[in-house]
């Protein structure tokens, strides 16, 4: 069923486009973002983002549906199948790095500039700047609490954010049970543990909403409350995004599978979803530890 | 001139540090001269055109340890010296002052800690100069209108620190170089030994007057240094002593010239104008022309998210007084408001 | 290498040559298409970033303010240093690995070729908003290339933020161009192209590609966290939200200091192509000389704060650092005896690439025995921010990245075009360049050690006389870049006929084609033996 030779795709018109939507959403992004904190309004960046953002949908839309096109009509080999794995591996590698430029962030702080900050350690001198200021993690009393408040509260890790691990890590066993439904070839239970782990998915995401919410209204915990808000929405915001992400593609491999794509041995784009299912499970974990419980 | 080497400096540090530089340069040189004649001896011996024969060897074990090894002792051979040093320069107890240093866009500020000595020090090359409309002098861009003073042979803890930007504090002399970071407070020491001027310019990128923010040591005598505390503090006394004075017009716009062009020149051009889309002009402004304690206001608190820096802390309430006066009535201003030092104290409670 | 061809150049369904007319080059998925795109590009922001470098050192030819005003000056030293970066060097080693990597491994083109239009066409929609910054209120980018915190975000000109996204833009456009060539190599090669009989040019390509998808996320978040701190209010930068201004220092340098070895690895890689050919002598050490490559990209993740030597680190983390950047320099003099000793006792021609990357091999150990000596922290405190570090970058830089990018410009020329190029012309490139490169970028080793900060428009007399050497140095380099173009442009429309093998001494999948390679090689994959 696949050919013999690598399939090379003849000219496309999608990533020159891509390429334009990309930059419509960083010009209107930039404008966007520029009048909100300059409180000027009237800007023309809300349009330009919402144009490219629609049209980078449409191009990612078009483009996949070709490369599925492709794949459904055997063009792809073994072969392409593992420039695909490759590629998926390299870019869940890039992903992590991503996250680990934020998680030495919260390492820094709290092992090396809180303290100091503080009086203790080796610059402990800089406490002269910061006169009665001391060093806790979490932070709740900021070293200039006019200018950056620091939280009256933080978030418990046994309600929500435990809620939310098991949430999280039982999509990861449904997701697998899929999986395994998928190289047996029993559809009807595809379609259910997909459908399962998508809902798990998204309570995770109502959870975090609320939590958000709880955090700005009621305990003071917000971006502008010193390291500790910064670090904690930095972290758990991506980590929300990549959820949504995640979600979204397993609606779309959902949606596949009930139009009947993948079989057992040819199920590449399912498979690339569920380790990015996975890499976003992990990255949770090291958030539920570092950022909630220590 | 064409100096090309670094400084022996005038503290012991500095001259280890010297050695150390003067090491490692004749270590490299003595590694370039073998690796490069054995390169140029193949160019010239083993050209084609001399019937140079290619052989056959490509791999040999041995050799390849052989010269993993050798750099890696010789790296050690370094490295012993310079953790000394290090280890030396990190070395900030037992001082015998204590001077807080910190960066400021555009200049510097040193407190005596414990001396009651607090002064700013800015460059004090006129604009001409670096305009190229006048001679430029014999220590252009280095020199300073106060010196930092130190007495000879006492060692020196200074503590950096900056109030904007990340600023860098580089003395050549006293191979002293270390970064001024808003919020936190770095370390080092100097012990000078003998008396004299020693220059240097701050070494960290801090926005448009980087270039322009010299450090000139002035070293003194114990005695001589001892005279210049005592003076410098009855100075400051006088200081705020005439706060509490009256001041006429003409005294405070004599004295506001003067400031203006120090503090506020650079951004807002000797002529009121400004810059436009980067600096606003004052000659015309309602800013100036309007609401006094406004006016008073942003000049003593800044501007939040602009380059307008708060100037209560830099500047003592005699010469803010005499900026805000002059600004109210310089380049067609023509208010005719003086504002008193009084005004200023007051508002500054 | 022994390759042998299976009888079948170019069969089946690509058989066809490219398009007709722009679309060629908008819609391509050929991976020589995309190269020559690569290559185009990088040469006209050399010529941008050049000629921000010429008006520096217009400016600091004499003391005193002549032509801009400081605030513009620190403009161009940053968009220079970012240009030149980000638009020269890396498009230009991707671009050659696009063109070469496919063919040196036997495969019909890159893994994913549509991709591989993306990260291309990104780049002059993320240079043309970085560019237009220039012009926005305030002016564009005035923080250095290194961008600190909190100069460049409480402080910055409004336009920061879209230099945030410009830099987010071409992060995405090397990751994706990264996981290709990664992609490629793992998975593409003709069977018996086994990963030690790779050329030396793809080895480098894949530690890079490697490095690149490490550090580049992390450039990303750090630019991310600038981007809160300026508008939303956080404190990651800031000492009074318990944040620290160094903090971004580190983030920005763990991707900052693989970066620059990002720009050398390749160039490591072209130069162990060019020599054995020229000596005609097999490349010395082949084994080791993998294994120094990877032992440097290792290290380059410990050694980063050793551009931070001066912000105050607790000591034993400046030992740590400064031990482990010394320890660079083993592995990198293991690949420089390599070089030599495949010289020696060689058979040695002088063409124009054999000259440029003999004066890569020289010029290049001069730049990293400066670094080796701002290696050594106490020293570093007399030469760090002065201009002793801009004569170490650009010694590792301009006669390093950019003289291997030439070297290897004219050593496939006659591959791509199929015309030979003029070596008159090409030697007097070269010596031209040679002696610009030096004019210009030796006189800085005494200027920094004398005591010129760097990122100044202005200077003290006793610096006057080495920056006006320096600054004609650079306008004969700048210049005598016009042959190099001009060359490249006679050396496709005319020229003697090239032959396959093209040079004397050349092995390698690459010279076993055609010249000019078709435009669809190795649909089915050659034997290698
Ligand atoms: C291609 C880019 C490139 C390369 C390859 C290097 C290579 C090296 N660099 Fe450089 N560096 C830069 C680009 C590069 N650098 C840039 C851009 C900056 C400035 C950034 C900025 O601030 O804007 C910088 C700054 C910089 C600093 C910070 C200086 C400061 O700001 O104070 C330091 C300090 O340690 C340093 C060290 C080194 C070392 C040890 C190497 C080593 O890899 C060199 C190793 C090579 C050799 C040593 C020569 C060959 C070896 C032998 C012949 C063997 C025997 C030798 C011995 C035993 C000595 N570099
Ligand atoms: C690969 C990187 C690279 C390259 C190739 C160069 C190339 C050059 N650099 Fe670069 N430089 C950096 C990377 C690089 N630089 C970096 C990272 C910095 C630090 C920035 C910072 O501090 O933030 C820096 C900083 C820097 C400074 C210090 C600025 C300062 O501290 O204020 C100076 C000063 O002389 C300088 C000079 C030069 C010169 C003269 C060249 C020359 O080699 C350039 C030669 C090329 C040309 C001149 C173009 C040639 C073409 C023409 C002239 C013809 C035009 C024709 C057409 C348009 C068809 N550079
Ligand atoms: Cu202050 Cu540079
Ligand atoms: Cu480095």
């Amino acid at each position: 069923m696949s050919s013999a030779a690598y399939y090379v795709p003849n000219q496309s018109r999608w990533p020159i486009l891509a390429s334009i939507a990309l930059f419509l959403m960083a010009v209107g992004a930039g404008n966007l973002i520029n009048d909100l904190s300059a409180e000027t309004s009237g800007g023309v960046g809300v349009w330009f983002l919402l144009l490219g953002a629609l049209c980078m949908m449409a191009i990612l839309f078009a483009w996949f549906r070709n490369v599925i096109n492709e794949s459904m009509s055997g063009l792809y080999n073994e072969q392409m199948d593992r420039s695909y794995r490759w590629g998926m591996s390299w870019f869940i590698f890039s992903e992590v790095m991503f996250f680990a430029a934020f998680f030495g962030a919260l390492f820094y702080v709290r092992t090396l500039a809180v303290p100091w900050l503080g009086g203790e350690g080796d610059k402990g001198v800089s406490n002269m700047l910061w006169e009665g200021f001391q060093a806790q993690w979490p932070l709740m009393t900021t070293p200039d609490m006019e200018t950056f408040p620091g939280p009256q509260e933080v978030i418990d890790p046994w309600h929500l954010p435990l809620i939310n691990t098991v949430l999280l890590v039982s999509s990861s066993f449904t997701v697998t049970l899929a999986h395994k439904a998928l190289k047996v070839g029993e559809r009807s239970r595809i379609v259910l543990w997909l459908a399962a782990t998508v809902l798990l998915g998204s309570a995770f995401l109502v959870f975090q909403a609320y939590e958000y919410i709880e955090a700005y209204h009621d305990l003071g915990l917000t971006l502008q409350s010193g390291v500790y808000g910064a670090t904690f929405f930095i972290l758990t915001g991506f980590h929300g995004l990549h959820v949504t992400l995640g979600s979204v593609m397993l609606l779309i491999i959902w949606l596949r599978v009930l139009r009947g794509h993948f079989d057992a041995d040819n199920h590449f784009a399912f498979e690339a979803v569920t380790w990015y299912w996975h890499f976003v499970d992990v990255v949770w974990v090291g958030l539920f530890l570092f950022v909630y419980i220590l | 001139a064409w100096e090309v080497n670094i400084t022996p400096g005038a503290t012991a540090i500095a001259r280890e540090v010297y050695d150390l530089h003067m090491i490692i340069f004749w270590i490299c040189v003595a590694i370039g001269v073998v690796v490069f004649g054995v390169m140029l001896w193949s160019i010239i011996h083993h050209r084609k055109s001399r019937g140079a024969e290619a052989r056959n060897f490509h791999e040999n074990t041995a050799v390849e340890i052989l010269w993993t090894l050798i750099p890696f002792v010789i790296l050690i051979a370094m490295a012993i010296p310079a953790t000394a040093t290090l280890i030396k320069m990190y070395d900030s107890t037992d001082a015998d002052i204590d001077i807080q240093v910190t960066g400021y866009q555009w200049k510097w500020r040193y407190q005596y800690l414990g001396q009651d000595i607090d002064f700013f020090s800015s460059l004090s090359t006129p604009r001409e100069q670096i305009n190229n409309e006048a001679a430029k002098g014999e220590n252009y861009l280095l020199e300073v209108d106060n010196p930092l003073v130190l007495p000879v042979g006492k060692k020196v803890r200074f503590l950096f620190t900056a109030a904007d930007v990340i600023h860098s504090w580089w003395v050549p002399d006293l191979a002293v170089k270390k970064d001024a970071i808003p919020g936190f407070i770095n370390e080092s020491w100097a012990i000078p030994e003998e008396p004299g001027i020693y220059r240097g310019q701050c070494t960290e990128l801090c926005g448009r007057d980087h270039g322009f923010m010299p450090i000139v040591v002035e070293v003194k005598p114990q005695a001589e240094f001892d005279q210049w505390l005592a003076d410098t503090r009855s100075a400051a006394q006088a200081q705020a002593a005439a706060a509490t004075e009256e001041w006429t017009l003409e005294q405070l716009m004599e004295r506001g010239e003067q400031v203006y062009n120090t503090s506020c020149a650079a951004c807002h051009q000797a002529s009121g104008q400004g810059i436009p889309g980067a600096f606003p002009a004052l000659a015309g402004s309602p800013m100036v022309t309007t609401d006094i304690d406004a006016h008073i206001n942003i000049v003593l608190h800044g501007k939040a998210g602009t380059a307008m820096q708060a100037f209560g802390a830099q500047l003592n309430a005699v010469d803010l007084a005499a900026v805000i006066t002059y600004e109210r009535n310089a380049w067609g201003n023509d208010t005719g408001d003086s504002v008193n030092p009084q005004r200023i104290t007051e508002l500054q409670q | 290498m022994d390759t042998t061809l299976s009888p079948t150049v170019d069969t089946t369904e690509h058989g066809h040559g490219p398009a007709k007319g722009l679309g060629r080059w908008f819609f391509t998925t050929n991976h020589k298409d995309i190269g020559t795109l690569y290559l185009w590009f990088s040469l006209l922001m050399f010529l941008t970033g050049g000629c921000m470098a010429l008006m520096i050192r217009a400016e600091l030819f004499q003391p005193g303010l002549q032509l801009v005003q400081p605030e513009f000056f620190n403009q161009m030293t940053t968009m220079h240093g970012l240009i030149m970066v980000f638009g020269a060097v890396m498009p230009a080693f991707v671009g050659l690995a696009n063109w070469m990597i496919p063919i040196m491994v036997g495969a019909p083109d890159m893994a994913l070729p549509r991709m591989n239009n993306w990260s291309f066409w990104i780049l002059p929609f993320a240079f043309s908003l970085m560019l237009s910054t220039l012009f926005m209120e305030g002016g564009g980018p005035n923080f250095g290339w290194t961008f600190y915190a909190p100069l460049s975000t409480t402080y910055a000109p409004p336009s920061v933020t879209f230099f945030i996204f410009a830099i987010h833009m071409m992060g995405f456009s090397s990751i994706m161009g990264a996981i290709n060539i990664i992609a490629t190599i793992l998975n593409m090669r003709a069977p018996g192209m086994t990963m030690m009989k790779l050329p030396l040019f793809v080895w480098t390509w894949l530690i890079t590609a490697f490095l690149l998808i490490a550090v580049m996320p992390v450039l990303a978040g750090v630019v991310t966290m600038m981007l809160m701190d300026i508008h939303f209010g956080t404190s990651f930068f800031n000492a009074a939200g318990g944040g620290d201004p160094v903090l971004f220092q580190h983030v920005f340098w763990f991707f900052g200091h693989p970066e620059v070895y990002i720009m050398i690895l390749p160039a490591f890689g072209i130069v162990s192509e060019i020599i054995p050919t020229f000596a005609r002598k097999k490349l010395f050490g082949y084994a080791s000389m993998v294994y120094a490559t990877s032992s440097i990209a290792l290290l380059s993740f410990l050694v980063w704060a050793h551009h931070m030597f001066t912000v105050g680190l607790p000591l034993a983390g400046e030992l740590f650092f400064m031990y482990a950047t010394m320890l660079i320099a083993v592995p990198t003099g293991v690949k420089v005896f390599n070089w030599v000793a495949t010289m020696f006792h060689g058979s040695m021609t002088f063409e124009t690439p054999m000259l440029f990357a003999l004066a890569f091999v020289v010029l290049f150990t001069i730049g990293g025995f400066s670094g080796l000596m701002l290696a050594i922290a106490p020293a570093d405190f007399q030469y760090h921010d002065t201009y002793f570090v801009v004569a170490h970058f650009h010694y590792v830089l301009v006669p390093g990245a950019i003289f291997s990018i030439m070297a290897g410009a004219y050593y496939w020329l006659p591959k791509w075009t199929g015309h030979m190029l003029n070596e008159r012309l090409g030697k007097a490139h070269f010596w031209l360049s040679f002696i610009g490169v030096n004019v210009t970028f030796f006189p800085m080793h005494f200027l920094g050690l004398a005591g010129m900060p760097r990122r100044i428009p202005d200077y003290a007399l006793q610096f006057a006389d080495f920056n006006a050497v320096a600054s004609v140095g650079a306008f004969i380099f700048g210049l005598s870049q016009l042959l190099f173009v001009y060359n490249i442009i006679s050396c496709i429309r005319s020229g003697e006929r090239a032959t396959d093998q093209v040079w004397e001494g050349a092995h390698g999948l690459e010279w076993t084609l055609p010249s000019p390679a078709p435009y669809h090689t190795f649909s089915q994959p050659p034997v290698i033996k």
